[in-house]
């Protein structure tokens, strides 16, 4: 089948870098699960629980067996080796069918399965940070919906969410980021000037914890949700031995062109501005190392370590070594990012998206300002200085030190998706943190794909053909038609086809399946 | 374009690449104190009412499997 619109055929563009934060990106969360009065309960179960009542209440068929594993490739290492099957954790290999689990593409083009013991929701592919907020804020609206959907069963027990990365007791679970990158970029590039920029982005964007160490043993506060979990500079595991630089190459798209980069240094953040800021301050740095623009280096001596000083240090005054001997704090590193990508921008006028790229400068710029003259103006903005802000009150209003149980309990509950229990829910309805997108926007985002990648493709043959799809994935539509013995399969290796502007007329106009796939074999 | 408008950062602070002895940002304990607002007690009232009740149980029964 020839499929032109879809890139399958059509000559492969040229990959041209333009000084801009656009790019193909998106955000995967696993959700903390829990059953209040049953720590023992299944969570592998239960996340199959969580996703199949979505599924079902939407229509969308939930068997692992659609999705489509064709392309998937979790040992393939961007340095450029194969890890042997038989050399794997169990929990690296997370191609392998197991009918008990769901995993289901949504009509907004999202994936929603279960990952090891966790709920996922890894959002549709965006272009634009802004976008990102919007699908990433869909998907807390897809978790809360269904834990209602659970709770309102006859034979119900009920089943909490929480967006958060780990339990305090010595687990971690990932929020990781995709970004698109042209594979020409050389990696040990990408990795010199990413450990600089991801050991001190944290002051942007981490998520806040009570409790310093893997297993909280020492009392205090420190930014960072994940920072005591990484344990190396570069490496392809994300469970064990964590990497600040993660090396899975599945690019998703064509490998001889494409590399996804999946960063799994992250917190879940449920402040737009964090979100924001996170996608986009980490776009820009790509931009940069992708054109070569950053050759300052700031290579930090031991990165592990620094990492970890940074996140146990709100105060934000602990000063890091440099290799070439200089000290500077985080938000001097970030500062230096920031002027590094003011003079990029300013080379060449060439960006698709200016005012999504000043969006992201204006306040990368107005955050760093603030935080280094009083952390707490942040306090609407970054979700570490959010939850700092409520723990500081309890402490001075009762008398609480760094070890009560209360404190803990604020932390954990702070991240329940369901609004009347979720503190950071409860700080956004009384108008305390600053919204970027409206909820308009987010319920919408639930149930359409964006309109500017494959997604629109993918989410919309979900919608309207889902008895017809035999499965479906991030690079490929497999569809059953009737009257065809065998299944048809259209791949969507290009992550910029499939746009509304390329076949939503397409789409729209076609009644059934086939003439869909007629529509997609013909000459354009 | 609207890229080349815009002036370069300027950081408003002093640079401690220049001064290193330039006063460390406030401490978080001290930034709390003016940054609360005269709204903090009212936040604080709302949220008693939905704390979990028995904190150190629900803190003990949150126990999650690793992930990626």
């Amino acid at each position: 089948m020839s499929v032109r619109a879809l890139g399958a055929s059509a000559p492969a563009p040229v990959i041209v870098v333009a000084m801009t934060v656009r790019r193909i990106m998106g955000i995967e969360t696993e959700y903390g699960i829990s059953v209040p009065g049953d720590p023992l309960a299944n969570p592998m179960f239960l996340s199959g629980q969580v996703v199949s009542v979505y599924a079902a209440a939407h229509g969308i068929r939930s068997n692992q067996s659609s999705w489509d594993y064709a392309y998937e490739d979790p040992l393939r290492d961007a340095r450029g080796w194969q890890m042997s099957r038989a050399d794997a954790e169990d929990s690296q290999l997370t191609d392998s069918e197991d009918p008990s689990l769901a995993n289901v593409v949504l009509p907004n083009g999202a994936r929603y399965y279960v990952d090891h013991a966790h709920p996922e929701y890894s959002s549709p592919e965006v272009t634009t940070p802004l976008d990102a907020v919007v699908w990433d804020r869909a998907g807390d609206a897809i978790a809360l919906e269904s834990v209602r959907l659970l709770a309102d069963r006859p034979d119900h027990q009920q089943v909490n969410l929480y967006k958060n990365n780990t339990d305090g007791k010595g687990q971690s679970y990932g929020a990781h980021e995709n970004y698109l990158m042209p594979r020409r970029t050389p990696f040990p590039e990408i990795v010199r000037h990413l450990i600089p920029f991801f050991v001190t982005r944290q002051v942007i964007c981490g998520a806040g914890r009570v409790g310093l160490g893997v297993d909280s043993r020492t009392p205090g506060y420190q930014i960072s949700q994940r920072a005591d979990f990484f344990e190396t500079e570069v490496g392809l595991e994300t469970t064990l031995k964590r990497p600040i630089i993660n090396t899975r190459d599945e690019p998703h798209a064509v490998a001889d062109r494409f590399r996804r980069l999946h960063v799994i240094i992250g917190d879940a953040n449920q402040l737009d501005v964090a979100t924001l800021l996170k996608l986009g301050t980490t776009s820009l740095v790509l931009g940069m190392i992708e054109t070569g623009h950053l050759d300052e280096p700031l290579s930090i001596r031991r990165p592990v370590g620094a990492l970890q000083a940074v996140s146990h240090d709100p105060s934000l005054t602990a000063k890091l070594e440099l290799l070439d001997g200089r000290e500077m704090t985080a938000l001097d590193v970030q500062w230096a990012y920031l002027e590094a990508a003011r003079t990029w921008l300013d080379s060449r006028a060439d960006d698709p998206t200016p005012e999504a790229t000043e969006q992201v400068m204006s306040l990368w710029e107005d955050v760093l300002t603030r935080l280094g003259r009083d952390v707490m103006s942040c306090a609407a903005d970054l979700d570490w200085v959010a939850k700092l802000q409520l723990l500081e009150g309890y402490r001075n209003r009762d008398g609480l030190a760094w070890d009560d149980h209360r404190l803990a309990a604020i932390d954990i509950q702070w991240a329940d998706v369901r609004p009347e229990k979720g503190l950071a829910h409860r700080l956004q309805e009384r108008g305390r943190t600053r919204r970027l997108v409206s909820a308009e926007q987010v319920k919408a985002a639930q149930a359409l794909p964006p309109e500017d990648t494959r997604a629109w493709f993918r989410g919309t043959c979900v919608r309207r053909f889902a008895p017809n799809i035999f499965s479906a994935s991030w690079d490929s539509v497999v569809f059953d038609v009737p009257g065809h013995a065998s299944l048809q399969r259209v791949p969507i290796l290009e992550p910029e086809r499939g746009t509304r502007a390329q076949v939503g007329d397409l789409l729209d106009q076609s009644s059934d399946v086939r003439a869909l796939l007629a529509g997609l074999a013909a000459p354009e | 374009m609207a890229a080349q408008e815009h002036a370069k950062p300027q950081r408003r602070e002093d640079d401690p690449a220049d001064a290193p002895e330039a006063p460390p940002a406030a401490p978080a304990g001290a930034a709390v104190k003016e940054g609360l607002g005269d709204d903090i007690d009212s936040v604080l009232d709302e949220i008693d009412g939905v704390l979990e009740s028995n904190a150190e149980e629900f803190v003990r029964g949150f126990v999650q499997k690793g992930g990626q």
